[in-house]
């Protein structure tokens, strides 16, 4: 019954998108223009392309660095030799997790507390333009951090090591003689902290601005101080998202190159923060990479460093994004 | 600063003072604003004295035993005063408050001490027009010791980094814009989209050197196979290309968030005004999705350039670094401004006369944040001003 | 210029819920036609599937027929863009392109389209659209102000006269007065009234008033309860589903007794 024939003429005519309708078909709706399907299918192509090429991207990016990376731990002459790579990478690998752990341990309390400021204590006008400036100090540029870090805080640093090493001598962390450049790792950890205050203040800021209303409400009305509230109401909610945006902040710590490279002055790993010493992943792949002959065993090796970084850094990654989208579950109904 | 706000959250309320004598039960008696003045000038001045006595009178020192004596003392008084909850409340307010303060501290000196540093460097004659051909450890020490002006310039850096980042937009904004694109209308949710979400987030997390190395180990081992081939004789990575093929790892997740971010948010009512027209869905997307979308899309374009603009690592790695203009995105080093600054700073030009180096450097750094600044502040534009009027009612 | 459709045993289906079971119907060319029923009985969705609108959303899907003058418009080899050139669609809320002025908007299905005018096809074309929107005399002096300029109930007549302006055969709009104040509605309802002189007129609307006002025919849809398929209760003259129905659920429905 759809092949009644019916004059369609007009239908072909009338309309300047359908000028091309073959005639001889007995249904005019059949008489696409091809053109447009054509059209639709490569735009759809093109876009499929472009998400597939992402991932090729980062398959090859995972393909290239092992690839290029087998020279650190095996060579013709001697075999495979994970030992010699163990103990070249795991001061290094020690190093990165002390500086970033400094600056997790500062960043994270300021950051909540920038966060709670913006969100439940700032005048709602003020808080947007800090919420500006926030986001400025998360877009100056690293290297500029670094070069702030090496001349402006280092030596500030100076006299508070001094004494610290006065009269904090016993605590492992202060023993040793004190750096007179303020080039230590302290120093290193202060400047990553002041760089990821920016991330963990804007994860946990959306998140405390997400907490019910109702909740907050509730808890002030039956009598309960502003702090109290914030504890029982905001807190229990925003705990998820505060530890994922803590974790953004240490991934990105731990790969944070010129900061580090800039402000610490190099040496071999050492647990005292106030004397210098130390080095991170990326710093040593910066100050040594643009020397070593390309193809050589040591570029080989600082590519593998890299790797190892690359797998840390996505492991912690992705669990923030676990931890996120386990949160969103939960709290999907408000 | 706190005793403005400080009855706020009390049930007090000030319009039945008339009632003179009779005082308001549920009042409780406030202690005096000046209580706080007191508290903080005392705090202050025990710090100073414990300051002379251990350290030289060091202001960071100061500062903080000012802010943690008087954090304590207030404590004290309030829960002597108005009780435990009451002092609670207070010691987390001002909290609050001083994690602020200290999070502005690093900001403003950062920005002060660029800004009055390299003022100096910037007037010099030159600074910005000419590149580091002829700049030596002796002409650095002649300006030093001397007086004349220092000599050397960013005008190639400030090329180097134009064009990588250029070609790294190049690179990233399509296959960023395609992909949200396909993630937005295309995909309904399969199995695929969820995996690019997935990687794209992951491909955020990627530390900028990783970046880098992987550039050199890509272009390497594509240079390598053409050579093999005969196409061409040389296998040398480094090049500006190079370092855009690592900028766009960091690059194309931004631009895939924020444009899908932005894609999402136009109404589904005007796609399918669009389709009810008959109108093809290609057609639909780039003449109605996206016109819609586009300021959203170019203020997170515009942010996406500020934060490659500003990287160092993967161009130090990929396309390295040299004194002369190069134009040239496919041969020959190229310096890039945060390269320079790097350098200027870790390899001054004349190692036991630093400070030429370091003016030149500080220079830089004013001239780049102030292009990141002016990216950022463009981006905010952008998205205010062109952004489509809806719903005019 | 004008066409009849001839629904036959449709269901319509999201996934594996069907939505809509059964729905024969035959609407003249040249006349206006209401849907009428309580939220959720699924006349909306099969208005939508008149154009395949439908189908934007995911894993939509239809057995049966809808005949457009004979011809079925989910016949194989069918493309629903062609459907939707012949049969436009008027939403709830207004929604005029904000990107574009009022003169674009009108001329937007052929922009889109990429089709090319000369400036005096163009002129003609808006005015003769806008004219017959009613709202050539409101809009001439500013034809290049921004669409989401003009008030709920111009931006609606804009949208129609965008829908007319591609003289399509059959124009459904749904539920297009609900998001529009009392003298707003009033205009597009005379426009309604016009429109069937050229038109074919299907319309959505949850105000009773309303159908008995600008249709000739009514088709009343009912659900069995929550999780059950939209039907086709009773479908007759305007004035025999509002004063003598023969269903009960119907007389129900229309003198308030529930829904």
């Amino acid at each position: 019954m759809p092949s009644t024939e019916e004059p369609q003429s007009s239908a072909a005519t009338k309309n300047p998108r359908r000028r091309n309708g073959s005639a001889d078909r007995s249904n005019p709706l059949v008489s696409g223009d091809k053109g447009g399907v054509a059209g639709d299918k490569v735009f759809n192509g093109l876009a499929l392309a472009a998400g597939v090429t992402i991932l090729l991207v980062l398959a090859f990016v995972a393909i290239f660095l092992t690839f290029n990376s087998v020279g650190a731990v095996y060579t013709e002459e001697e075999g495979l030799n994970l030992g010699a790579f163990f103990s070249y990478a795991y001061p290094l690998l020690l190093g990165s997790l002390m500086a970033s752990a400094i600056a997790l341990m500062i960043a994270t309390p300021v950051a909540v507390g920038v966060a709670l400021y913006l969100s439940h204590y700032a005048p709602p006008k003020l808080s947007r333009t800090i919420g500006y400036v926030i986001d400025l100090l998360a877009a100056i540029p690293s290297v500029v951090y670094g070069a702030w870090g090496m001349t402006f805080l280092a030596p500030a640093l100076v006299p508070l090591y001094d004494v610290a090493h006065e009269y904090l001598d016993f605590i492992p962390f202060f023993a040793g003689t004190p750096s007179q450049t303020g080039r230590t790792v302290l120093t290193g950890g202060i400047v990553l902290s002041v760089m990821i205050i920016a991330i963990i203040t804007a994860v946990s800021r959306e998140i405390f601005m997400q907490t019910p209303k109702l909740h907050e409400e509730a808890a002030l009305a039956l009598g309960a101080t502003k702090w109290e509230m914030i504890r029982t109401a905001v807190f229990p909610f925003a705990r998820a998202g505060i530890i994922s945006g803590v974790m953004l902040g240490l991934g990105r710590a731990l790969g944070e190159t010129m900061a580090v490279a800039l402000v610490l002055s190099v040496g071999p790993l050492t647990f005292s923060l106030i004397s210098s010493g130390n080095s991170t992943i990326p710093a040593e792949i910066a100050l040594n990479f643009p020397e070593a002959p390309p193809g050589s065993e040591r570029q080989a090796q600082l590519i593998a460093i890299g790797l190892v970084l690359f797998l840390i850094t996505l492991v912690v990654n992705m669990i923030a994004r676990w931890i996120v989208s386990r949160h969103k579950e939960f709290s999907g109904a408000n | 600063m706190t005793s403005s706000t400080r009855t706020a959250e009390r049930p007090s309320n000030p319009s039945q003072e008339p009632q003179g004598s009779r005082r308001n039960k549920l009042a409780q008696r406030p202690l005096p604003p000046w209580t706080w003045v007191v508290v903080l000038v005392a705090s202050a001045v025990v710090a100073a004295a414990l300051a002379a006595l251990f350290t030289d009178f060091h202001l960071g020192f100061v500062f903080v035993t000012t802010l943690v004596l008087f954090l304590v003392t207030s404590y004290v008084v309030t829960r002597s005063r108005a009780g435990r909850r009451k002092a609670n409340d207070e010691l987390c307010r001002n909290l609050v408050y001083t994690a602020f303060i200290l999070a502005l501290i690093p900001l403003v000196s950062l920005l002060w001490s660029v800004t009055s540093v390299g003022m100096r460097g910037l007037t010099e004659p030159g600074f910005l027009t000419s590149d580091m051909m002829g700049v030596s450890g002796t002409t650095d020490a002649e300006s030093v010791q001397e007086g004349t002006s220092v000599q050397g310039g960013i005008v190639h850096a400030l090329v180097g980094s134009l064009m990588i980042t250029l070609a790294a937009a190049a690179i990233s904004v399509p296959i960023g814009l395609l992909t949200s694109i396909y993630l937005v209308e295309y995909s309904r949710g399969g199995p695929l989209a969820r995996a690019i979400t997935f990687f794209v987030d992951v491909m955020t997390g990627i530390p900028s050197i990783v970046a880098g190395l992987f550039g050199v180990a890509a272009m390497s081992w594509f240079l390598g196979v053409l050579n093999q081939a005969g196409l061409i004789s040389s296998s040398r990575s480094t090049m500006g290309i190079t370092a855009a093929i690592a900028l766009s790892v960091l690059m194309i997740p931004i631009v895939v968030r924020t444009t899908e971010e932005m894609l999402r948010v136009v109404p589904n009512e005007l796609r399918e005004a669009s389709y009810a027209m008959g109108v093809r869905k290609w057609r639909t997307i780039t003449k109605v999705v996206l016109p819609t979308a586009i300021s959203g899309i170019a203020s997170g374009v515009t942010l996406a350039l500020a934060r490659v603009f500003g990287e160092t690592a993967p161009i130090l790695v990929t396309a390295g670094f040299v004194v002369n203009v190069n134009w040239n995105l496919f041969q020959g080093w190229m310096t890039a401004l945060p390269v320079y600054i790097y350098r200027q700073f870790q390899n001054p030009i004349n190692p036991s006369l630093s400070e030429p180096s370091y003016q030149r450097a500080w220079a830089a750094a004013l001239v780049l944040i102030f292009v990141v600044m002016m990216l950022n502040l463009i981006a905010r534009i952008i998205a205010k001003v062109f952004a489509p009027k809806t719903g005019g009612r | 210029m004008s066409k009849s459709i001839q629904a036959i045993d449709m269901n319509i289906y999201y996934g594996s819920f069907r939505a809509v079971e059964g729905v024969s119907i035959d609407i003249d060319s040249r006349s206006v036609t209401a849907l009428i029923g309580p939220s959720g009985c699924g006349k909306t969705t099969f208005l939508r599937s008149i154009n395949r609108m439908h189908e934007v959303l995911p894993y939509a899907s239809v057995e049966g027929q809808l005949l457009l003058d004979g011809d079925d418009i989910y016949g194989s080899g069918v493309d629903p863009v062609t459907v939707r050139t012949m049969i436009g669609m008027v939403f709830q809320k207004p929604n005029p392109f904000p990107t574009m002025s009022i003169r674009e908007n009108v001329l937007a299905g052929y922009k889109l389209n990429g089709t090319r005018l000369s400036r005096s096809d163009a002129d003609s074309i808006v005015e003769r659209s806008l004219s017959s929107a009613n709202l050539w005399n409101e809009v001439k002096d500013r034809l290049d102000k921004p669409g989401s300029g003009l008030s709920g109930g111009q931006q609606q007549r804009l949208c129609i006269a965008r829908t007319i302006a591609v003289k399509p055969d059959v124009i459904l709009m749904d539920e297009p007065c609900s998001a529009l104040d009392p003298i707003s509605t009033l205009a597009v309802e005379d426009l309604i009234s016009e429109l069937k002189e050229e038109y074919t007129v299907v319309i959505v609307t949850h105000n009773m008033q309303q159908a008995a006002r600008v249709s000739e025919r009514t088709a009343f849809f009912n659900i069995a309860g929550t999780g059950k398929p939209g039907k086709l209760i009773e479908y007759a003259e305007t004035s025999t589903i509002f004063n003598n129905p023969s269903e009960k659920s119907t007389e129900d429905y229309v003198s308030g007794r529930f829904g």
